[in-house]
């Protein structure tokens, strides 16, 4: 009794979320386009994670050297470190970390705040005063975080290289041109576009999570404190499930 | 011919939740320049009544006429022009808190009328702050204000379109007596100021007694009875009397 209420709340959940997605792309997209909002969300979700992704690519970057190298020095392969590294951050390490700390820090913080504009019926209000909802919150935060979850990932992949480059250079010394030359000489299209184009999807993915289970939260302070809970726990499997699926397509495509 | 001139004129209207039957038939005209107060206890459907006449809910059957147009069968940017003309005070204020108080105010005017000029949005956010006497709160957020201060730029921000109807979700709960007063006479003062119609829903019987011109029972989902704050006191059926005691 219990499994098929799950299952039954499981699919009414996906139906659900898969009707507001639906709703983004047919209502969200349409003009009157909330340019304004559009670019105080990038600056919100972009611009002022960038402190975050930063320090964790940092260490990030470094720890991976640090753990690898012990490794590679017993097959004697350590002027592999650079290459093995690169291809690491760059194709896997960097962009699912960074959507899973990008996950953390703004699904939560949508979920909560539209789920307590929900709440103390700002959302009302602002249905009231002519504007429509779900384009000025959701649709501009939706692409917010798809459009800025690839540059942070870029700018998080190349802070993660120098945190591997100073690992490095902590027990032996290379130069800083030789490690990313050997870095971008192992790299071809097939490791970087796949792994770049992810990140939209896992951008898409935190931003629509965030907004649903924010603007579908149940009144109270517990309504709101589930809603940031549950967007952090569910955007980031969605990032793991996407992330399947990519290396899967990518498979399936030969750019593996 | 005269109900035509209505602002509002609400037809057995029925609205339910699952089980629970919120509104049966409920009936209700309000005249130009009329504050009319749906008195009733808290979850007898009061919020729902005047939430369904702005169209934020949708009623199961029934009509809603707002300048003689159907509510119910307008579309999107039929009812944002129909929304520009009524003004919505929420009970719990719903001013946008990552927003100051000018950006609340010029919020509505930049939805209705997104070319105006920032002159002319200055002036008409001093203007909405002087009549509520806040000028000075202009730049603050809403977490520096108090509770009355809250209600005070709530009002502002609903009367700055210069709606033809007001809609007062219990204006007054929450107050202590003297703000709660305050905020009457600024319903009053606004009302002769801009010869508004107001659905006033409250279960303030000093609110009722300041501000009514009229009272409307709403009972069991019915509006159960209708007369002056007079003909209620002076009342002996015991629906009514309860609220005087």
């Amino acid at each position: 009794m219990a499994l098929g209420t799950t299952i039954r709340s499981f699919f009414d959940q996906t139906g659900s979320i898969a009707g507001f997605t639906g709703r983004f792309f047919s209502t969200g997209l349409k003009p009157r386009f909330e340019f304004r909002e559009l670019l105080n969300q990038c600056y919100t979700i972009g611009y002022k994670s960038l402190p975050l992704i930063a320090l964790t690519g940092f260490i990030m970057g470094l720890v991976l050297t640090m753990q690898l190298r012990p490794s590679l020095v017993d097959y004697g392969v350590e002027s592999q470190l650079p290459v093995m590294v690169g291809i690491a951050i760059v194709r896997e390490i960097g962009p699912v970390i960074t959507a899973l700390i990008f996950a953390g820090k703004i699904a939560s913080s949508i979920g909560a705040e539209l789920g307590s504009m929900k709440v103390t019926e700002q959302i009302d209000a602002m249905e009231v005063s002519g504007t429509n909802p779900f384009k000025y919150l959701v649709a501009t935060r939706v692409l917010s975080t798809t459009l800025m979850l690839p540059i942070l990932t870029v700018m998080g992949d190349a802070i993660s290289l120098f945190g591997a480059y100073i690992g490095i250079n902590i027990r032996s010394v290379t130069s800083f041109s030789l490690f990313f030359n050997q870095v971008f000489h192992s790299l071809e299209f097939s490791d970087v576009m796949p792994a770049f184009i992810k990140t939209f999807f896992f951008g898409f993915a935190v931003g629509i999570i965030g907004c649903y289970k924010g603007y579908t939260s149940s009144k109270g302070t517990r309504g709101v404190g589930n809603s940031a809970n549950s967007a952090v726990v569910l955007s980031s499997i969605l990032v793991f499930i996407i992330d399947l699926l990519a290396v899967q397509i990518t498979d399936l495509l030969g750019y593996n | 011919m005269k109900e035509a001139n209505d602002p509002i004129v609400i037809t057995k209207l029925s609205k339910h939740f699952g089980k629970h039957v919120v509104l049966r038939d409920f009936s209700l005209t309000v005249q130009k320049e009329e504050n009319v107060v749906v008195l009733g206890k808290s979850g007898s459907g009061k919020s729902v009544l005047i939430k369904c006449i702005i169209g934020l809910m949708k009623p199961d059957s029934g009509n809603i006429k707002v300048f003689g147009k159907n509510i119910a069968g307008l579309g999107h940017d039929a009812l944002d022009e129909i929304r520009a003309r009524i003004g919505f005070l929420f009970q719990g204020n719903a001013l946008y808190d990552s927003m100051t108080v000018r950006e609340n105010l010029e919020f509505p005017l930049r939805r209705h009328w997104i070319n105006h000029s920032q002159a002319e949005v200055d002036a008409l956010v001093l203007e909405a702050l002087n009549n509520v006497g806040l000028a000075h709160a202009v730049d603050l957020m809403p977490e520096e204000l108090s509770g009355g201060m809250l209600k005070r730029v709530a009002l502002a921000r609903t009367m700055i379109l210069k709606p033809d109807i007001i809609l007062y979700d219990e204006p007054t709960t929450g107050l202590d007596p003297v703000t709660a007063r305050e905020i009457d006479n600024l319903i009053l003062t606004l009302q002769k100021k801009y010869q508004t119609s107001s659905i006033i829903i409250t279960h303030d019987m000093n609110c009722v007694k300041k501000t009514a011109d009229r009272v409307a029972l709403l009972l069991d989902g019915r509006c159960y009875a209708q007369g002056t704050y007079a003909d209620f006191e002076q009342s002996t059926d015991p629906n009514i009397k309860q609220f005087f005691e």
